[in-house]
């Protein structure tokens, strides 16, 4: 599904240069459960920007479902971002006025699906998270799981094959990062390529592989089974 | 979802849309005064009679004197155009009537006047061809006069006296100015050759020509002033005027006037527009996180940039539409005062409100512009 090849991203600045990635390589199937692991500041979060066409790297390729990014345009990657990835962050990024229908409908409007159409898609996604009972709620008068499960549902909505979850676990108490994590698990067995950062190695022991990475470079790469 | 971030910050919003506020309203009360004051005028203007030439004779560069038998010449070359011409010699004179007495304007003419004026007999009759001829001292006089020297009653068949001279009644004018004193309800009309020698005077100073309809004005004038420049000699010894002319040129000034008031609000609605700009800016850096959280779910360009340029029109419309509102109540308020029909035209509206809606547009195309082009890694790590 997803081809990286000798990817950089380099900042530079002033005389400084700091390689976020440097010369990253990666090939991810579908349905495969990884997880990216590293030190703080190691480019997991660059990494997966890039995979998230959310970011252009300084050089490289990187191919989704065979096409090469870079030379989409940038309606084209805006529709890549919509069907094909679904993006869960740590700190939930939610609307702040919309309420939780209203964000998790926001997807489907982009994708152009018809109101009654759209209203299903939501629920449907709603019921995944267990979220139906609160959807008139503003994010605000959510705790922070139950921010996160909307934004679960809403990296569904769009049924895309792909998530990428940034660690989506990281602003929550344990008990409930294990929930977010059992849904994600969840997903990957209903056939979801699940792309997730953490720097929580039993976390990342629940995957099927284990990219670790050092100062931009991939330093391990291991599948479980 | 623009309608949303317009109603979450109601102060500003309304402070955004005070400047188009006031450019449309002060765009409405200006246009709709001075179209009110250009029709009030047109109507004062046709009820006078634009059929109309006025003619006055100086008398300088010649020493021929035209009267009404020359001028009757006019008639009879064009009777497809000109209908007829009546002189109009005017003075003032001493009215008596048992022991009432007062001073009147007296207009010596024929029956073309009638016509011509819009002034008609509502009681008894005008002065006719045979009062002419036969240089009968009858006359007809206004509804003030009626009043002032008979107390109201039915003044037919009466005698009255002009500087002492017996006339009869023969008809009451139609009330056209309120029956007051000094108005064209004060005025007593006679036969031209009993005024002449009323006043004393040898010569007809002024003339009016009709012509046959509205149509035929211009014709009429240019024919009567080629007439006169051909009997007279001189373009100093006469001049000609048109209701009509004078109508052109009150409604030019009044063109004109309205542009140049068009201009002044048009400066307040450009300001306006680049206050919705400069808020619309605003809007953008801080609602930067959200357009990338958009963006990351899936917005394209085109629909960001919607986003924010359906708020900016829906804020300028807004504006648009409490500037129309106040505007009507200003402008019919000024109306009453200065007692002219100032209700703005319903084009006027439509207008306006395009206009604003076309600032909406053009000045929160840059702000939308800007934040479809966030990169959104950018806009997401910003906070
Ligand atoms: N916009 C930027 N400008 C300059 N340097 C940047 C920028 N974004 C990231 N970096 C640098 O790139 C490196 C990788 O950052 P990245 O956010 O990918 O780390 P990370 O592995 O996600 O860290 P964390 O676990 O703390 O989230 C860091 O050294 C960071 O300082
Ligand atoms: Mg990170």
């Amino acid at each position: 599904m997803i081809k990286i090849k000798n990817m950089y991203k380099i900042y530079t600045m002033g005389d400084n240069e700091v390689r976020a990635l440097d010369g990253i390589s990666l090939d991810i199937e579908h349905h495969e459960f990884t997880a990216i692991v590293g030190q703080s500041g190691s480019g997991k979060s660059t990494l997966m920007n890039m995979i998230g066409c959310l970011d252009t790297p300084t050089s490289g390729e990187y191919y989704i479902d065979g096409k090469e990014v870079s030379k989409l345009r940038d309606d084209q990657q805006a529709a890549i971002r919509n069907e094909k990835i679904g993006f869960i962050f740590q700190q939930y990024n939610l609307l702040p006025k919309l309420n939780v229908l209203e964000n998790v409908e926001l997807p489907l409007i982009y994708m152009g699906i018809p109101y009654k159409k759209r209203m299903e898609m939501c629920r449907e996604a709603l019921e995944q998270v267990s979220m139906t009972d609160r959807m008139d709620h503003k994010p605000s008068e959510l705790s922070g799981g139950q921010q996160q499960r909307v934004a679960i549902a809403r990296a569904l909505a769009t049924k895309p094959p792909m998530i990428l979850a940034d660690e989506p676990t990281g602003a929550l108490d344990s008990k409930t990062g294990k929930e977010v994590l059992e849904t994600l698990k969840n997903l990957h067995k209903d056939g979801k390529t699940i792309v997730l950062i953490t720097h929580d190695n039993d976390i990342a022991a629940q995957a099927e592989r284990v990219v670790r990475l050092a100062d931009g470079v991939i330093v391990s790469d291991t599948k479980s089974n | 979802m623009a309608m949303k971030s317009v109603k979450s910050n109601k102060m500003r919003t309304f402070l955004t849309m005070l400047g188009i506020i006031i450019g449309i309203s002060s765009v409405i009360m200006m246009v709709s005064i001075v179209q009110g004051v250009t029709r009030d005028v047109a109507d004062q203007v046709a009820g006078a009679g634009t059929n109309m030439i006025n003619v006055t004779l100086t008398g300088q560069g010649t020493t021929r004197e035209l009267r009404m038998r020359d001028m009757n010449e006019l008639v009879d070359e064009h009777p497809e155009i000109i209908r007829g011409i009546a002189p109009n010699i005017s003075g003032r004179a001493t009215v008596r009537q048992g022991t009432n007495n007062n001073t009147v304007n007296v207009v010596g003419t024929n029956p073309i006047f009638s016509t011509a004026q819009n002034v008609n007999a509502q009681i008894g009759r005008f002065i006719n061809d045979e009062d002419v001829e036969l240089r009968r001292n009858n006359a007809v006089i206004g509804t003030f006069n009626v009043q002032d020297l008979f107390g109201g009653r039915n003044p037919i068949g009466e005698n009255i006296r002009l500087d002492g001279v017996l006339f009869t009644v023969v008809g009451v004018l139609e009330e056209s100015a309120g029956g007051r004193q000094g108005s064209g309800d004060d005025r007593i009309i006679i036969p031209y050759p009993t005024a002449m020698s009323l006043f004393n005077s040898g010569r007809i100073g002024s003339y009016i020509v009709e012509a046959t309809g509205p149509d035929t004005v211009g014709q009429a004038v240019t024919l009567t002033e080629r007439f006169l420049l051909r009997e007279l000699g001189s373009s100093q010894a006469f001049h000609i005027f048109n209701m009509q002319n004078i109508l052109d040129m009150f409604d030019g000034i009044m063109g004109q006037m309205a542009l140049m008031l068009g201009g002044i609000a048009a400066i307040s609605l450009l300001v306006g527009g680049i206050g919705i700009m400069n808020i619309m800016l605003v809007s953008v850096t801080e609602r930067t996180r959200e357009i990338g959280i958009r963006k990351a779910i899936g917005a394209k360009r085109s629909s960001i940039m919607t986003q924010f340029l359906i708020e900016s029109v829906v804020v300028s419309c807004m504006g648009g539409v409490i500037g129309i509102v106040l505007g009507a109540i200003g402008a019919i308020g000024i109306g009453n005062v200065i007692e002219v029909n100032a209700a703005p035209e319903f084009s006027i509206v439509l207008f306006s409100f395009g206009f604003a809606a076309f600032i909406g547009m053009f000045f929160g195309w840059y702000p939308a512009n800007k934040a479809s082009k966030l990169n959104p890694i950018e806009a997401l790590r910003f906070d």
